[in-house]
């Protein structure tokens, strides 16, 4: 199947790629994607960096700024940093716990494709009257007065790429639960399939909320429903609360697998075991829990009562438990190891006193009355950039460096990631550390431009600064993946020479079927275990080799996202009340989805085998990886 | 992976047995819905009879809640084997409804 | 898997639903799709109670005086006992009898059917009252929350009729045992959502 369509031209790559349901591949789409969304929420925020450089700067108008600080942290947070989570799961959690692939691999194109063509459809804003511009949390009260069209194609991008992201968290569950190999028990399961359940378990109870709260500002704005007009008995309080019960997990769902991948990073190479493994998986599921019970501490100052505000300040502190137990538990892993310093230990090893210092400031606005006083100040932005950038980002990064070979068979240049690494990490905390002080010096967050007697420009201009070293970083990184591609020198399973976990006993990129037998996993660290044994091979084996059932590809996703695409656009424009066209638009676009759907139930697929003779073809050529 | 299924062919008395096993439980599923109808019964009629809301909302939250009960073990298996899982994520997504809930009845309006 | 096994009552397996992997998958998969629903119908719940009698000043229409219980009682036993002929259909799925199964099914789909078109004709006599989707913060919710529960009722039936008429002359096998496992699980969980509409909106809403 797609071993063969890969030896022909770019048009049968284009097609294996737009009907692949192999875990490895969506996930190449995932990362290039979600890569690409990372440039342009990049480019938007040098904009936001380069119209504050200075006092009284006239690089962006009033309305632009608006539209481009939305369309940043809207972007950053759902079109890149998840996205590109979702990838590393793709690529890794799988592999981790000895799976052939995903529990349902056709769930898995479309909640790639999904994903993909909401996020198309909201970036289209831009050439199509105007970006949505009420921020990223687009807060009813300021949304529902936004005029234009930018809220509409905020509403139905995410209600979109939000099924998408829903479909792909209830397949990673079900494959955790269902696919792991013989002996590869709960309390075996590597740190980042761990936090890659916890994490889709905070998608599948927070996505439902944030469904329902969108619906609500489009049938407001589409329908005439009275959800948030105050004069109709409507009240906007109400898609704050739904928002931030979706969008304090959000934060988790970003975060956990940062400190996933992480502790991958520090037990490989500090070579040692991860200290405290029982520890951190109970501290992620703490995290997860409490991710729930903290989310109207973003919503101190709306006056929800001293009681709720008591209640969720607190709450909000006990997160720092578990997390602080995290913390140490890394440091001791590191502790009497025998440290190689490769660009992903450096990140790991920034990522701490980045991540704390987010965290400090975090404990700082859980308390209520300080909060009054920090509240929509840039000190707010800076807080929040560092558990982002300083967490979710730099694990990014670190993971682009640890799984490249593992997802593309050959080793992105450590001098030149040593390089981005730097430029990246200095220039971070250049903008952001000084951002604290902007924000105690009493300036608001969200505004255009500021004034010359503020006092506020040297500071501003030392931010912009630092947003230069971190363009720079991410340049180097860009220049780092061209070469290594044209280069191109193979690898052979485990390049990193200390990998402890399953996915490194395999090559690099594994075969479509990514393990011709299963292996039977003996203890954590399976890996690790077998080479300290001797075990040439690195895996001992729980069949005889058989032949594979795998999936076949399908095309169905695309149409099925694509329909949806299409009756975005008659809702979008189907609100103007004058355009007659609309509503075969939409009903076009539905019957395309609705259509693609039955077609696909009533179809049998019932997948294909690879026989026996095949695999030992492949075990005997040598030619186990996935580019033969 | 075996892809094929083990066929098990039943003896007759292990069938009958089985058979048996299932009317006995499809018994016990009529009794669930003679009294899910009997509940229903009793709150309707408590709002009918109109009775103090104070005394019949709880009552009636009550009655829904045990035919939830009723629905999800009876007739939707889970006290069944090998649904721990799905319980957990049903009692979790449950947990997430009633703060959402409490959330919005009690600090939406000030 | 082999689509053409044919299957005995003796040797079809006690739980055909997980009987395979990839059942063993749906049917995990979709409990969790489940929890997720409840998630998004108390969403709807809750933005219903916050804005329950909320409308522009005057508002005619309060829960007290509108909804008609003698209809809603009507449809609640409508809708009770198609979840009781869906457990039919599921009885006979294990015990490999089709036809019974395909009869029940038929059974569950006339009692939804009529449920729906009870909900069609009590939405349609509000709007008549002047009650109509756009008259309130009170109307939105409750047509939203009650909409979409009437929504995912004909999802329901289309997904029976669906399955029902795509394997009428194939009979069960282990492919289609989970499908027909899983729509009666949705139905069970339309039946929940609707314990609550009726207790939460109507009865709560008429004692005031």
């Amino acid at each position: 199947m797609s071993s063969i369509a890969q030896k022909k031209g770019f048009g049968a790559a284009m097609w294996d790629y737009l009907t692949t349901v192999d875990h490895k591949k969506i996930a190449h789409l995932y990362l290039a994607s979600g890569g690409i969304f990372f440039l342009i929420g990049g480019i938007e925020a040098m904009l936001i960096r380069i119209q504050l450089m200075k006092a009284g700067n006239d690089f962006l108008s009033a309305g632009t700024y608006n539209e481009v600080l939305t369309m940043h942290g809207t972007t950053m947070i759902f079109l890149a940093a998840m996205p590109i989570l979702l990838a590393f799961m793709n690529a890794i959690m799988p592999l981790q716990i000895g799976a052939r692939d995903v529990a349902f691999p056709f769930l898995n194109s479309l909640g790639f494709w999904l994903f993909f063509f909401g996020g198309v459809f909201l970036n289209l804003s831009w050439f199509l009257g105007g970006a949505p511009d009420a921020g990223w949390t687009n807060y009813a009260s300021l949304a529902i007065a936004s005029e234009g069209h930018g809220i509409d194609f905020y509403a139905l991008g995410l209600t979109i790429s939000g099924f998408g992201t829903l479909i792909s968290g209830i397949n990673f569950l079900v494959t955790i639960i269902n696919m792991r190999a013989p002996g590869m028990t709960y309390m075996r399961m590597p740190l980042f399939t761990w936090t890659t359940f916890v994490a889709s378990a905070l998608i599948l109870l927070a996505f439902p909320p944030l469904t329902v709260g969108v619906f609500f500002m489009v049938f407001d704005r589409m329908f005439g429903a009275n959800f948030f007009d105050v004069t109709m008995g409507g009240n906007t309080i109400i898609w704050e609360h739904l928002f931030w019960i979706f969008g304090h997990p959000e934060v988790y769902i970003l975060i956990l697998p940062a400190f996933g991948i992480f502790s991958e990073i520090f037990a490989i190479f500090s070579r040692k075991r991860l200290f405290g493994y029982t520890a951190l998986v109970f501290a992620t599921i703490l995290i997860g829990f409490y991710g729930f019970m903290v989310w109207a501490h973003h919503m101190f100052t709306v006056g929800l009562g001293p009681t709720a505000n008591a209640v969720f300040a607190l709450a909000t502190m006990i997160i720092a438990v578990p997390t602080g137990v995290k913390i140490f538990n890394w440091l001791l892993t590191i502790w009497g190891g025998s440290i190689s310093f490769t660009t992903p230990m450096m990140y790991a090893i920034g990522f701490i006193p980045s991540f704390v210092a987010g965290g400090v400031t975090g404990v700082m606005q859980a308390i209520a009355p300080l909060d009054y006083q920090l509240h929509d100040s840039y000190f707010i932005v800076a807080h929040f950039h560092y558990v982002i950038v300083g967490g979710v980002v730099l694990a990014i990064l670190a993971a682009t460096h640890l799984y490249w070979p593992k997802m593309f068979g050959t080793m992105l240049s450590e001098k030149l990631g040593k390089w981005t690494f730097w430029l990246f990490f200095i220039g971070f905390h250049l903008t952001f550390f000084i951002q604290h002080f902007l924000g105690l010096m009493g300036m608001p967050r969200r505004v255009y431009t500021f004034g010359a007697d503020q006092g506020w420009d040297l500071f501003n201009a030392i931010s912009s600064v630092g947003a230069v070293f971190m363009a720079a970083g991410v340049i180097i990184l860009l220049v780092n993946v061209v070469m290594t591609s044209i280069k191109n020198e193979r690898v052979g399973n485990d390049p990193w020479g200390d990998g402890r976990t399953l996915e490194w006993a395999i090559a690099s990129p594994p075969p479509f079927y990514n393990f011709a037998q299963t292996p039977l996993v003996r203890g954590l660290d399976t890996f690790w275990i077998e080479k300290m044994e001797g075990n040439k091979e690195g895996m001992v084996y729980a069949e005889p080799l058989e032949e594979i059932h795998m999936p076949n590809g399908s095309f169905v996703p695309v149409v099925m996202s694509f329909g949806l695409f299409v009756a975005s656009f008659g809702a979008l424009y189907n609100m103007d009340g004058d355009k007659g066209w609309t509503i075969p638009v939409i009903i076009i676009g539905l019957a395309i989805t609705f259509g693609s759907m039955l077609f696909r139930s009533l179809k049998d697929d019932l997948g294909f085998h690879i026989s026996k003779e095949e695999l030992m073809r492949d075990v005997k050529g040598g030619k186990s990886d996935g580019l033969k | 992976m075996a892809h094929e299924t083990h066929t098990h062919v039943r003896s007759q008395t292990e069938y009958e047995y089985i058979r048996r096993q299932r009317s006995k439980e499809m018994r016990g599923q009529l009794t669930s819905f003679a009294i899910m109808i009997f509940l229903t019964l009793i709150a309707f009629t408590a709002v009918a009879a109109d009775f103090s809301p104070y005394l019949i909302t709880p009552i009636i939250l009550l009655l829904a809640a045990v035919q939830v009960v009723l629905q999800l073990y009876g007739f939707m298996h889970m006290s069944n084997k090998g649904h721990g899982m799905v319980a957990f994520f049903m009692f979790s997504g449950m947990f997430v409804a009633f703060i959402t809930i409490l959330a919005l009845v009690t600090i939406v309006w000030w | 898997m082999d689509l053409n096994k044919k299957y005995t009552p003796q040797s079809w397996p006690d739980h055909p639903e997980t009987a395979t992997m990839e059942g063993k998958n749906k049917f995990i998969g979709f409990w969790l799709l489940l929890a997720a629903e409840t998630v998004t119908f108390a969403s709807l719940f809750a933005t219903y109670l916050a804005l329950k009698d909320k409308g522009p000043s005057g508002m005619e229409f309060a829960a007290s005086n509108l909804f008609e219980l003698p209809l809603v009682f009507a449809m609640t036993m409508i809708l009770l006992t198609s979840s009781l002929t869906s457990v039919y259909a599921m009885y006979h799925m294990k015990n490999h009898n089709f036809k019974a199964m395909q009869a029940w099914l038929g059974i569950t789909v006339l009692l939804g059917a009529t449920f729906l078109g009870l909900e069609i004709y009590e939405f349609n006599h509000y709007v008549h009252l002047g009650f109509g989707y756009t008259h309130s913060a009170f109307s939105a919710a409750f047509y939203t929350l009650v909409g979409t529960h009437g929504a995912h009722v004909l999802f329901g039936l289309c997904w029976f009729i669906a399955l029902m008429v795509r394997n009428s002359k194939r009979g069960l096998n282990m492919y289609n045992a989970p499908k027909f496992y899983l729509v009666s699980l949705y139905w069970h969980f339309i039946d929940v959502v609707w314990v609550f509409i009726f207790t939460v909106v109507y009865l709560m809403g008429v004692i005031g």
